[in-house]
């Protein structure tokens, strides 16, 4: 199959970085969303942490780095060579 | 008796006229019988049917109930879906096998009794072996030999525990069994080395990469799941199987981040997809059971679209490590698009199967209030985005282009992928049908706006954590190399110990020998002393010192991952399995 020309332009810088923009602004939108609807409605959750307007959005990214920082202690530990058990 | 058959009955019988067929036909043979046991399911009766006398026991060979009806389901359409798949594989020993493996974990699904369970259990075990063997390299053979001996472990803790289990309780119910004994302990064992529960884990990840690229879409979705079935039904609400459960959540992940192998990698996230169930089952209130089943029954089918996908870059290029892949999308941009949506659906974004499954489990668990548990799954949840959400699709098809010119893969895997596909945006639009499958009622809605925008924040500041370190170059690079994991304890210090008691001890014991009667021979003592003397020596060296390390010698000593010595393999497993019935008969009391 030939390489489609509009996908083929994924590659090109530019369409990169327009993809990121278009990233940002939705993680901005969602952020908006999720405090105009803190200020309007009334949220309950199980635990009060789950009020905290943001909450999730902080957790995921901390867990992200974090998982990043041990996985990268953990390869130094475990990494072998490719033959390692032959 | 009704006229309808146990459903696993077709697919083991089915699967031995198969390689009578030629041509098109077997291709129609294949698809018609998940078909057939489907309407056989339908008409089979509610209740417990099939029931066969045996050794003074009743068998019940179809127990058909809410729980049981919906994993019977998933395990026919799973089958269909991968018959769909690898409908262009002309060996008939995989297809026999996958169907006999398929027929196992149907005959667990609707066993009423424990005996049957343990026969179906062993059938899985053997048949899925074949599916490893079945790749023909020699890395496949002494991974399938490690698969089945890990198996086989986990049978013979079963089977211990289902002989301590009748000979105190006095029944082979299988029903409800709860941890209290060594029996219950013995039978549990054996359930959680199938759910993968840590650290009975390492036969997963060290098996699966390397079993046929159809044969993983079968495994991914039998062996683990049939385990959680059982666990649901028999040690519903057991407290450490939350906590293993939460931990299984959280642990792959770690390695999936750093492996190489993409089906390694799938293999960690499905270590990490059981964890939500089986930290369900722990939980055990009907929300959470419910959750359970919903999970598995999405789980399988997303799990096997990603095993798919991963299957069919590897048909069309012949590569799966992530070092070797890369940019793929160009030339095979449906099967990004389906790799894309299994993605989705593992990782719970709204509108994919994940979402409206693993939400129960999760609220069940915050329900009950488990803060520690709760925060866990959140960070898998996270985790699990971050693995095989983002790393799979964006290693094979985006990333650095590894300039591989390759096609579309044909027809039928295409078919069958579209078909999980459906399923999986169907289920997560529309998850009623599922909903109303479930063993007990429900009244949950997973479509609330709190639980949307959560959900959405969690995966894309996620996504956000993956871009910043992609870009800053702190992401782990992908590297050629494996990581330890449990089954390094066996695989070095094991083959230590063997080479020590086969080289230096032997050497020692012989020289000793030498010496003892050179002496004697030196001594005015004569022939007929020296030969006594010899005697105690050898029975000091031999008898009672070296007594344990020869012993497992002289088992392990003929254990060769050769195929061709299977028989002998076998012989040397059963002999010990024979021993241990016997003292179990004699210790029984």
């Amino acid at each position: 199959m030939k390489p489609d020309k509009q996908l083929k332009s994924l590659d090109s810088p530019k369409a990169q970085k327009k993809f990121r923009i278009y990233f940002y602004l939705s993680l901005c939108i969602l952020l908006c969303v999720d405090l105009i609807a803190y200020f309007f409605t009334e949220r309950h959750g199980h635990f009060s942490w789950e009020e905290i307007p943001v909450f999730n959005a902080v957790y995921g990214f901390t867990a992200c780095v974090g998982l990043i920082f041990i996985a990268k202690i953990l390869r130094w530990v475990v990494k072998r060579k490719e033959g390692y058990y032959d | 008796m009704t006229n309808a058959l146990p459903v696993a009955v077709i697919f083991i019988a089915g699967s031995f006229f198969i390689p009578i067929f030629r041509g098109k036909m077997k291709s129609v043979y294949l698809l018609a019988l998940p078909l057939l046991a489907f309407t056989d399911l339908i008409f089979l009766p509610q209740g417990e049917s099939w029931q066969v006398g045996f050794l003074n026991y009743t068998l019940i060979l179809s127990r058909v109930d809410k729980l049981s009806l919906v994993f019977g389901y998933i395990f026919i359409l799973i089958t269909f879906i991968g018959m769909i798949y690898s409908i262009h594989v002309r060996d008939n020993t995989q297809h026999v096998a996958a169907f006999c493996y398929a027929g196992g974990a149907l005959g667990v699904t609707f066993a009423g009794d424990l005996i049957s369970l343990f026969f179906f259990w062993e059938l899985m075990a053997v048949a899925s072996t074949f599916l490893i063997l079945a790749q023909k390299t020699g890395d496949a053979r002494k991974a399938a030999f490690r698969y089945f001996l890990w198996h086989f472990f986990g049978g013979v803790c079963l089977l211990a525990g289902i002989i301590f289990y009748v000979s105190t309780r006095g029944t082979i119910a299988f029903s409800f069994i709860g941890l209290s004994d060594t029996g219950t302990f013995l039978i549990f064992v054996g359930f959680c080395l199938n759910a993968a529960v840590f650290p009975f884990h390492s036969w997963l990840p060290d098996a699966y990469p390397r079993a046929t690229i159809t044969g993983a879409v079968f495994m991914s979705a039998m062996t683990t799941k049939s385990a959680v079935y059982i666990l649901a039904r028999t040690y519903p609400g057991s407290e450490i199987l939350m906590w293993a459960g939460a931990f299984m959540t959280c642990f792959p992940i770690f390695y999936a981040v750093i492996a190489n192998d993409m089906r390694r990698v799938l293999s960690y996230s499905l270590i990490n997809q059981v964890g939500f169930m089986i930290c369900g089952i722990g939980i055990g209130s009907q929300l959470a059971i419910n959750g359970v089943v919903a999970h598995a029954f999405c789980h399988i089918i997303y799990k096997a679209l990603l095993f798919m996908s991963m299957g069919a870059v590897m048909h069309m290029t012949g590569r799966i490590r992530a070092t070797d892949l890369g940019g793929l999308y160009k030339t095979m941009p449906m099967t990004a698009v389906f790799c894309i949506v299994g993605a989705a659906s593992i990782s719970a974004f709204p509108l994919f199967s994940g979402f409206i499954s693993k939400s129960l489990t999760v609220s069940a668990v915050a329900e009950s209030h488990q803060t520690i548990i709760w925060l866990m799954l959140l960070f898998a949840s996270a985790g699990v985005f971050h693995h095989a959400g983002i790393k799979v699709p964006y290693f094979v098809f985006f990333g650095h282009d590894s300039g591989i010119i390759t096609k579309e893969p044909p027809l039928n895997m295409r078919l069958a992928m579209g078909i999980a596909a459906f399923i999986c945006i169907f289920l997560g639009v529309y998850p009623a049908p599922l909903y109303h499958i479930l063993p007990f009622p429900i009244t949950y809605q997973p479509y609330t706006f709190f639980h949307v925008i959560g959900m959405l924040e969690l995966l894309m500041f996620g996504a956000l954590a993956f871009t910043v370190l992609i870009l800053s170059g702190f992401y782990p690079a992908e590297l050629r190399a494996i990581n330890l994991d449990t089954d390094w304890l066996f695989r070095k210090p094991g083959r230590a110990f063997i080479t020590f008691c086969d080289r230096p001890l032997k050497t020692f014991g012989g020289a000793i020998e030498t010496l003892v009667s050179k002496i004697v021979s030196l001594t005015f003592l004569g022939p007929g002393m020296s030969v006594k003397i010899e005697e105690r020596f050898d029975k000091l060296f031999h008898k009672i010192l070296t007594s344990i390390p020869s012993v497992i010698f002289i088992w392990m000593k003929p254990l060769k991952t050769e195929t061709r010595q299977i028989s002998w393999n076998l012989l040397y497993i059963l002999l010990p399995f024979v021993f241990m019935l016997f003292f179990i008969f004699i210790f029984r009391t």
